[in-house]
């Protein structure tokens, strides 16, 4: 990192900040020119910070306080198509509220860069993380980019934008609730300079301009139709196509986003996924967001009682990193899924996911899963530990994946 | 130069052979708004009647720049319109969201009410069809009492929604109500509320054949019988001060209401009304009438 400021000659500053002053002050650095958001714990003071930011005419943007999160993204929506770059922040039931806008934004290739904070979902309330908000939409068409930590919150902020703007998808990017929003840790905030260099100026897809009017998001049919000079245009099968191409495709511009990141900014995410001490590990934690910092920290204290393990982080959760996932699991014969997250009748998404990544790759690693921490409940180090050796144990039994996952906690 | 039929622009930017219903109101309130705004306008528009008039991709059949949103949101929409237009210095042009009576009244409350508090600068305008008519005819907070629609059978119970009212109380510069049975009033409306920034409502009776039940041939006489009747009132409310205009302003001069039950009598989805019902309705509409010719001479 050092070398990279001295070589750009540039400086970045490090600051101690929340997870939501860390978000704020990357999209600040975007140079947003549209912000529309709806206050909702434990998102509220991203809102807060970016009014500040605006009104102080720090930044040249303007701030639209809707009433709703409906409304918040539906502004960010049609802002986006007149040429303007937009963010919105939420949680939770903010998150949930949005779903038809999210599907709808997807559907209309708009880039935008939208930052959930991750917090559990009612009945009955509960404001405290988890993931089953941003779990909850992965059907939308949204790229997801989950934070470990507050440094990466701001960088895949940053590179956020560069991605959707890339590829014409929107995304998401995630960080846990005040596991990460509400506490400090030292971030380095890059200058606008460099953050110019990295990110180019915003070029939509389209522009309303009445010199050439066109209708967009009309009624489409399944089947393709022709235009009035004849020429066969896309269905809405066609459409959808393409949105999931595009996803599919993404893949390679998250890695080479990441990879420009590296060389500009000295922190490189040059990959779909955290790999850590997989070389040799034939146990496997995977998770997503701050556990996969935690699961670290289990992986550590499993070594030292002579357990073989390694962490699998997923920083991507849309698309799915598959290839990426059999590659760092290949080795193992155990991997334990820690899910924040529960699709109820079935199990964690992010077992799911990795389990079907793995159907037919000839890894023949037992996968265990386990629901950990909903509505705030804290995650310790030691059940993680625990949990593993427990899977342990169940393969010396000779039992495999059990139908549904466990939970950890007093039932 | 006074605007009359003779010297309306030519200009059409709503093409012939839309997919409206025969004898739709909407397709010459449409064709009258967007004169209005001559082409310097971008519009956005809800899921409703007026998404299916405008065609299915690739052709549509206005040529005007436009974006579709989701129900709820045309409020929203037309915000992020302003705000993106703002942002990116494209002056000069006009933001209209045009939404029916359903998502209006209805779902999409909440977001006009925001946008209206937020003092938004663009053109709302309501089409009001009294009903669901694009889903094919059910009640909605516009439906008047008495009316047969696909989900109040035995006629609705409840009376309409006064959105203007609603509207008036946010405090919004500007505000008219208008029909489509009266285009160069109409047009004279959008024409001044352009001029004008900061929110701006503008509501249009739309006659509609199929789902009030009446030929499609009649729908001038059904939007001229609801203003003279006094059923609807032409009016401006510009920064609070009322004014009667066009075939209300001479109706308010010339004297006598034509009783109700002409323009009842005319629909098949008054079918179920009795006499006490409409004598009350009568009533109402004589005391509403009274109001507004009392509120026309205040401001005077």
């Amino acid at each position: 990192m050092v070398l990279a400021q001295q070589k750009s000659g540039k400086k970045s500053c490090r600051q101690i900040v929340d997870g939501n002053r860390a978000a704020a002050l990357g999209a600040k650095l975007c140079r947003i020119q549209v912000i529309a958001a709806y206050p909702i714990t434990p998102q509220t003071p991203v809102t807060e910070a970016l009014s500040e930011f605006v009104a102080r005419g720090e930044l040249n943007a303007q701030y639209i306080a809707v009433e709703s999160e409906h409304s918040a993204l539906t502004v960010c929506a049609s802002a986006s198509m007149v040429g303007a770059r937009t963010f919105t922040a939420t949680s939770s039931h903010g998150l949930a509220y949005m779903h038809e806008i999210l599907h709808w934004t997807a559907g209309a290739r708009l880039p935008l860069v939208l930052a959930c904070v991750n917090r559990a979902l009612g009945a009955p309330w509960n404001i405290l993380n988890d993931q089953q908000d941003s779990i909850s939409q992965r059907d939308t068409g949204w790229i997801q980019l989950y934070a470990r930590n507050n440094q990466e919150i701001l960088d895949i902020l940053i590179q956020a934008y560069k991605i959707a703007e890339s590829v014409y998808v929107p995304v998401m990017v995630c960080y846990d609730g005040f596991v990460l929003s509400h506490t400090d840790m030292p971030v380095d905030i890059p200058s606008q300079e460099l953050v110019d260099r990295f990110l180019p100026p915003y070029k939509p897809h389209t522009v309303l301009d009445p010199a050439k009017p066109k209708n967009y998001n009309l009624v489409t049919l399944a089947n393709p139709r022709a235009n009035a000079e004849g020429v066969l245009c896309h269905g809405y099968m066609e459409l959808r196509y393409l949105l999931q191409e595009a996803l599919q495709n993404s893949r390679e511009t998250i890695v080479k986003v990441g990879e420009e990141f590296g060389e500009v900014f000295g922190r490189s995410y040059a990959s779909l996924v955290w790999e850590n001490r997989l070389d040799d590990a034939d146990i496997v934690i995977v998770a997503m967001g701050s556990l996969a910092m935690e699961a670290i920290v289990a992986a550590d204290m499993l070594r030292k009682e002579g357990i073989k393990a390694g962490v699998l982080g997923l920083r991507v959760f849309r698309p799915f990193p598959k290839l990426e996932v059999v590659r760092a699991l290949r080795k193992s014969r155990l991997v334990v899924v820690f899910d924040k997250n529960i699709s109820y009748g079935s199990e964690g998404a992010t077992c799911s996911e990795s389990k079907a990544a793995l159907y037919g790759s000839g890894v023949k690693a037992v996968v265990r899963n386990f629901i950990v921490g909903l509505g705030g409940r804290d995650v310790k180090v030691e059940e993680l530990v625990n949990a593993v050796k427990k899977s342990l144990a169940s393969l010396k039994e000779g039992a495999l994946n059990g139908e549904y996952p466990e939970w950890i906690c007093n039932i | 130069m006074s605007i009359s039929a003779v010297t309306l622009t030519e200009e059409e930017y709503l093409l012939p052979g839309n997919r409206s219903c025969p004898g739709c109101a909407l397709s010459l309130a449409y064709r009258h708004i967007l004169k209005a705004l001559a082409g310097q306008a971008i519009i956005t528009v809800p899921a409703s009647c007026l998404t299916v008039l405008m065609g299915m991709y690739p052709l549509t059949s206005a040529s005007v720049p436009c974006v579709n949103t989701p129900f709820a949101s045309t409020g929203a929409a037309a915000t992020g319109l302003v705000a993106g237009l703002k942002a990116v210095g494209r002056r000069g042009l006009t933001v209209a969201a045009i939404a029916g009576d359903g998502g209006t009244y209805d779902i999409g409350i909440q977001s006009l009410s925001g946008a209206a508090e937020r003092e938004e600068d663009f053109i709302y305008i309501c089409y009001d069809n009294e009903g669901y008519m694009n889903t094919g005819n059910q009640r909605s907070g516009s439906t008047p009492s008495g009316a047969v629609s696909g989900t109040t059978p035995l006629g609705k119970p409840q009376n309409q929604k006064d959105i203007i009212a609603i509207m008036e109380a946010h405090g919004i510069p500007y505000l008219a109500t208008a029909s489509a049975t009266y285009p160069l009033d109409l047009y004279k409306k959008v024409r001044k509320a352009k001029e004008i920034s900061g929110t701006r409502f503008i509501h249009v009776f739309t006659p509609c054949p199929p789902g009030w039940r009446f030929p499609s041939s009649d729908t001038i006489e059904i939007g001229k019988l609801a203003v003279e009747t006094g059923l609807v009132a032409l009016y401006e409310i510009e920064n609070g001060i009322f004014r009667l205009t066009s075939a209300s302003e001479s109706l308010a001069l010339k004297g006598n209401l034509k009783p109700l039950s002409e323009y009842l009598g005319r629909q098949g989805r008054f079918k179920n009304l009795t006499q006490p019902q409409i004598n009350e309705w009568q009533d109402r509409i004589n005391t509403r009438w009274k109001a507004y010719l009392k509120r026309a001479n205040e401001a005077r």
